[in-house]
């Protein structure tokens, strides 16, 4: 008899998903679904899919969705979750989608320290329009919209996100992490699940910082976008615990 | 509260959301509509379940709004001009979206900055659409701070059986000035709700979404709400007459501005001239059968409305022709003197 020992996590659906080949979002969204599943959370969540290439992740999971507004997110997820305290709602956005148009949203969601989890995939470019520059872009990067790299001078430096909602008061969990390999991607799916129980316990604002790749637009394999990842991501935006309240016995 | 009470306009608007269930709001300040927040703001943080949120923009507020009414909630928020164009990317989706609430607009004048008087210079902007593609707003236009209340509870309604955003365009007069008001808790109605995002136990995923990258699958989708849309416009107009039977004028003129136009009708009566004023309740859908019937029987028809001539446009195709159609309006915060109204009505004869 054969034994099962690798599978979808259930409440995943069998659409394949449409991500570039070594994208990582696939990854993310499995971690997401393992989660849901362990955590028995699939009966009162609600996702809030952004602008940006993770605008169809509805389709990959059977549990409810809100499609946002470009940067909107966690307005939308505020207004789901005033009203329905006991729903569970986590945010899936993107660098441009959050650290550009969102900005405002975001930092004012930490501030309130509203109930929600903030799933933020930073891969230093925008995806779906086509490689433009992201507030997150590093300097010296090409992309369409910088074609001769980041000048620091006239686009500025890239916005560590992490560290800006970490002054917030409001702000109860912020972590980063990267899936560049087996042992990121464990400790992704550890701080995810810290990040959700941060909610399930009604302790406030939680985001995880995911450093991720993007190889069709970085113009890369996969694997040389593993590599590229954490040989110039990590150094500028360090891995690490940024904020954690539960800590500090005041939240 | 089924007595007589004087309230300020923009405060009648909140006790109204609250009878008729809406516990949850999202605003930004904005003058001329401050009371209305400060009302609600006021109430429901004194209530169990009452949701009073001051968020940081309206473009947040609205989307705040979008993610509330998707979850089946009665959810309302308010604004004044420049924040209802903030606001207008959200009310796209929401509309696309089919999501049911409730938006204020106490309009001022404009455009740009503009000032804080009254004005109804917005009326493109709510009827016409305002944000991007094809969609349309219910548009509610009260002249009295008892049909700011009434058409508040009113607006609720229409929003849930259309699943379709409201709005409710006063103007800095209705908003500020203070008149009787009697507030009477309505029937509220069972809606369905088996599309909301409120956790998937026991069902299959609800979706709260506008994208259909697939053209034609899109025009199909906007075919369905423009569908809903025929039915609105069957099923809803609303509009007041007064003086029309015998009229040989008509004047098309709503909100504050019909109250000024009904005092010059009189005094026009006084001077034997037989005139009458039609006046839409409903801005969309507008009234249009009925002013294209009274094109067959009056002389001249007059648009009177507080701007450049915005209405007009929708009381020309309405008369289509068939009789002259003149306009008047002040703009910009000004409003006409009955003596005024009256002057021109007496160029129409």
């Amino acid at each position: 008899m054969e034994k099962l020992v690798f599978d979808k996590p259930k409440c995943m659906t069998e659409r394949p998903l449409h991500y570039c080949p070594g994208c990582s979002h696939g990854i993310v969204h499995r971690i997401v679904g393992e989660l849901i599943d362990e955590m028995d959370l699939r009966d009162k969540t609600v996702g809030v899919a952004p602008v940006g290439c993770g605008v169809f992740a509805y389709w990959y999971f059977d549990f409810d969705f809100s499609q946002a507004p470009h940067g909107r997110a966690p307005a939308v997820a505020t207004g789901i979750k005033r009203p329905n305290p006991d729903l569970f709602v986590f945010t899936y956005q993107g660098d441009g989608d959050l650290a550009a148009i969102g900005t405002a949203e975001i930092i004012h969601a930490a501030n309130r320290s509203e109930d929600i989890t903030v799933i933020f995939i930073n891969n230093a470019i925008y995806g779906m329009t086509g490689g433009q520059m992201a507030p997150t872009t590093l300097v010296g990067q090409k992309t369409t919209t910088s074609p001769y790299g980041r000048d620091p001078e006239t686009m500025g430096k890239p916005i560590r996100v992490c560290e800006m909602l970490s002054t917030l008061e409001g702000t109860t969990y912020a972590e980063r992490v990267h899936v560049g390999d087996p042992k990121g991607v464990i400790a992704t799916k550890k701080a995810l699940k810290k990040a959700f129980e941060v909610q399930v316990n009604k302790k406030g604002f939680s985001i995880v910082e995911i450093l991720s790749t993007c190889p069709t637009n970085w113009g890369m394999t996969a694997v040389d976008s593993l590599g590229w990842m954490k040989d110039n991501m990590i150094p500028y935006f360090p891995l690490g615990v940024y904020k954690d309240k539960t800590k500090e016995g005041d939240a | 509260m089924t007595e007589k009470v004087m309230m300020k306009g923009n405060e009648a608007i909140g006790e109204a959301a609250i009878l008729a269930g809406c516990l949850t709001y999202f605003g930004y300040p904005i003058t001329p509509q401050s009371e209305l927040p400060a009302y609600l703001a006021r109430r429901l943080l004194k209530m169990e379940n009452g949701i009073f949120l001051q968020a940081e923009s309206e473009v947040a507020a609205i989307n705040m709004v979008y993610g509330a009414a998707g979850t089946g909630k009665r959810v309302m928020t308010s604004s004044s001009s420049p924040g209802i164009s903030l606001k207008t990317e959200g009310i796209s989706y929401i509309a696309s979206s089919q999501l049911p609430c409730v938006i204020v607009n106490i309009v001022r004048g404009g455009p740009g900055l503009g000032n804080i008087a009254p004005a109804q210079s917005d009326y493109f902007q709510a009827t016409k659409g305002g944000g991007h593609g094809d969609y349309r707003l219910i548009v509610l236009a009260p002249a009295s701070v008892q049909e700011m209340a009434d058409f508040t509870m009113l607006g609720f309604d229409l929003a849930d059986e259309y699943r379709n955003p409201v709005m409710i365009m006063g103007d800095g007069a209705l908003g500020q000035m203070m008149e009787p008001v009697v507030l009477k808790k309505p029937e509220i109605k069972k809606y369905n709700h088996d599309w909301v995002t409120d956790g998937a136990k026991g069902r299959g995923q609800n979706l709260i979404c506008s994208i259909y990258l697939d053209p034609a699958e899109m025009e199909k989708y906007v075919h369905e709400i423009y569908a809903k849309y025929k039915i609105i416009e069957e099923n809803e107009v609303r509009y007041e007459e007064y003086l029309c039977d015998d009229a040989d004028y008509l004047i098309v003129s709503y909100g504050i501005t019909s109250r000024i136009v009904r005092t010059s009708i009189d005094l026009a009566r006084k001077k034997g001239i037989k005139v009458g004023l039609l006046r839409p309740i409903t801005v969309w859908p507008f009234p249009t059968k009925v002013i294209s019937e009274y094109a067959d029987k009056v002389k001249k028809v007059m648009a009177v409305e507080l701007s450049m001539g915005q209405m007009v446009e929708d009381v020309r195709l309405a008369v289509n022709g068939k009789v002259p159609v003149e306009f008047f309006g002040r703009t910009a915060g000004v409003l006409p003197s009955c003596n005024e109204v009256l002057a021109e009505i007496e160029k129409l004869v």
